[in-house]
């Protein structure tokens, strides 16, 4: 005979496993009817093209266009501030009460809502610093906000480089900043690099951030004082203003697809990165 | 002296985070406290009356709305989250743990607008059909966020559960007890703490999304006890009005982020200081 305990053990474990299964199907079902709805708008005239009719027509090239463009701009601003965030607090103190601070900083500044950094871009730099609702502004709002997720990363890859490298470096006459540019960093690169790809996928999948600093214009972009509508920003538009839901179903798959790609590229790269170190 | 120049220039970097941080509440503050002084604390909180081109600023409505929606986004998503956070650490075979977890990673990468578009279309109308009204509800922004706080909690609280020493599980283990009995009696109370923070976290988290609550809760300036009504987050009032806000009204929209930022600023310290205690 079976003892009660096991009874509701083997329950729970049932219950536990059906839950865990209902989450997953879940994401399944979010993936699978975007994909199924948006899967055929996408053509590469749909790719290619200019929107007509605000978007009710035509394709979303600008929105490509200004997605990148925003994105790449933030990410060279936020990752050397956030590499050398994470060198500084690996490299090169114990900790202390300044570290405590600073991560405390980064931790803090990585709650903050995303419609709160979309009121400080606005106010300080489409406002205060005149940049107008612009492409650099936009990049430079999505920066501060994915600063902690590079610094945190950054920060667990350098750590986990192994001791003995460094002291190989040093016994043969390396600096300190020779040991961390030639030794440490690069083998910390790949995890390095998830970071700056996990960011990459936050600034594509904002909006809140962006509608109130990069605008919504619908032309291209032509120079980072312009201003520019994101893929996030357009299918927000499409779908909330109802103009065309074969369209937002189409940049809803694209995001998701861009998003899944993403995703899946840092999740490959931390994959070896860790296995490497083992 | 060159290497002491590097160290110097890196510590100025390193300040970047928390001098952005302080940037961003000074920015916020300097633009939004005049009207909340001007208007009164005790009537910019307190008072239902939001009309803010004619100069009434309440935002009760919108913080009752926030905090009910939260809060019952927390009961669904909590739950859930934890659930499958005690089925990974102490059920799923290894190999199922390394599909899982970056399955519900990827729940996290989904963008919020997305998860918006999905209660529209799906949600939004089952609940209509379902229940009544118009669909748009806090119950419909709760179970969006409760699916969007399921990242939160479970990474959080799965970090939790497996700092707890490993000899405590032999120990239980070894004295007969079973699975469940040594993770509801041991580990659970052990972790306890990076439990409630990851609740915490998942709070804030629920508490400041905008463009999913946006698009799901129906927008309505009013005060209900029914989960089927309409309900106004202090979010989506900043975000609804930001587009053509000018003077008086657009301060507004600022304070608002005040009550917020100060609302999330709690929810943060409290959740890292649990932590933080833990180590």
């Amino acid at each position: 005979m079976i003892s009660r305990p096991l009874i509701t053990q083997r329950l729970t474990w049932l219950i536990l496993a059906l839950l865990t299964f209902f989450t997953l199907s879940i994401l399944f079902f979010i993936l699978g009817y975007i994909t199924a709805r948006g899967a055929r708008v996408i053509t590469p005239e749909f790719l290619f093209s200019l929107p007509e009719r605000m978007g009710k027509e035509g394709g979303i090239l600008p929105m490509i266009v200004a997605t990148l463009y925003i994105a790449i701009l933030a990410l060279v601003v936020a990752t050397p501030l956030g590499v050398g965030t994470a060198v500084y607090l690996s490299e090169y103190t114990r900790e202390s009460f300044l570290t405590r601070i600073i991560r405390f900083g980064a931790d803090a500044l990585a709650g903050v809502p995303s419609i709160i950094f979309g009121l400080f871009g606005f106010i300080l730099f489409v406002i205060r610093l005149r940049m107008g609702w612009s492409i650099l502004a936009g990049s430079l709002t999505l920066a501060v906000m994915i600063l902690p997720t590079i610094i945190r990363t950054s920060e667990e890859a350098i750590r986990a480089i192994p001791d003995q490298l460094r002291e190989v470096s040093y016994s043969l006459g390396g600096t300190k900043s020779q040991t961390i540019t030639r030794v440490v960093l690069p083998n910390a690169l790949p995890g390095i690099v998830t970071g700056v790809i996990l960011g990459l996928g936050r600034c594509v999948a904002e909006t809140a951030a962006v509608i109130f600093t990069a605008g919504s214009s619908l032309r291209i972009p032509k120079s980072v004082l312009e201003p520019g509508r994101t893929m996030a920003v357009h299918f927000y538009i499409l779908a909330r203003e109802g103009l065309s839901m074969e369209r937002a179903y189409g940049s809803a798959f694209l995001l998701i697809l861009s998003i899944l790609f993403i995703n899946a590229l840092a999740y490959i790269l931390l994959f070896r990165f860790t296995r490497r170190l083992r | 002296m060159k290497e002491r120049l590097i160290e110097k220039g890196l510590l100025i970097v390193a300040l970047s985070a928390l001098g952005s941080l302080l940037l961003i509440a000074v920015f916020i503050f300097a633009e939004g406290m005049p009207l909340i002084v001007k208007t009164g604390f005790k009537e910019f909180i307190a008072s239902t009356r939001w009309a803010p081109t004619k100069g009434s600023f309440g935002i009760l409505p919108m913080i009752i709305g926030s905090l009910q929606v939260t809060l019952l986004s927390l009961i669904l998503g909590g739950s859930l989250g934890l659930a499958c956070t005690m089925f990974l650490a102490e059920f799923a075979p290894r190999w199922a743990v390394r599909i899982l977890k970056p399955l519900i990673e990827l729940l996290a990468g989904i963008p919020s607008v997305v998860y918006g578009f999905i209660g529209v279309v799906v949600l939004v109308p089952w609940i209509r059909n379902t229940f009544g009204g118009p669909g748009f509800s806090i119950l419909a922004a709760s179970i969006i966020l409760g699916i969007m706080i399921l990242p939160t909690v479970i990474a959080i609280s799965l970090d939790a559960l497996n700092t707890v020493p490993l000899t405590y599980k032999e120990g239980s283990l070894a004295l007969g007890a079973t699975r469940w009995q040594t993770l509801y009696r041991l580990l659970f109370p052990a972790a306890r703490s990076g439990i409630i923070a990851s609740l915490i976290l998942a709070m804030g988290r629920a508490i400041g999304e905008t463009m999913a609550v946006i698009m799901v809760a129906g927008n309505a300036l009013l005060i209900s006890a029914s989960p089927l009504a309409p309900v106004r987050t202090l979010t989506s009032n900043i975000a609804l009005e930001m587009g053509y806000a000018a003077g008086d009204h657009q301060r507004a929209l600022f304070a608002t982020g005040v009550v917020l930022f100060i609302i999330i600023a709690i929810l943060n310290t409290i959740a890292l200081l649990t932590m933080r205690k833990k180590r």
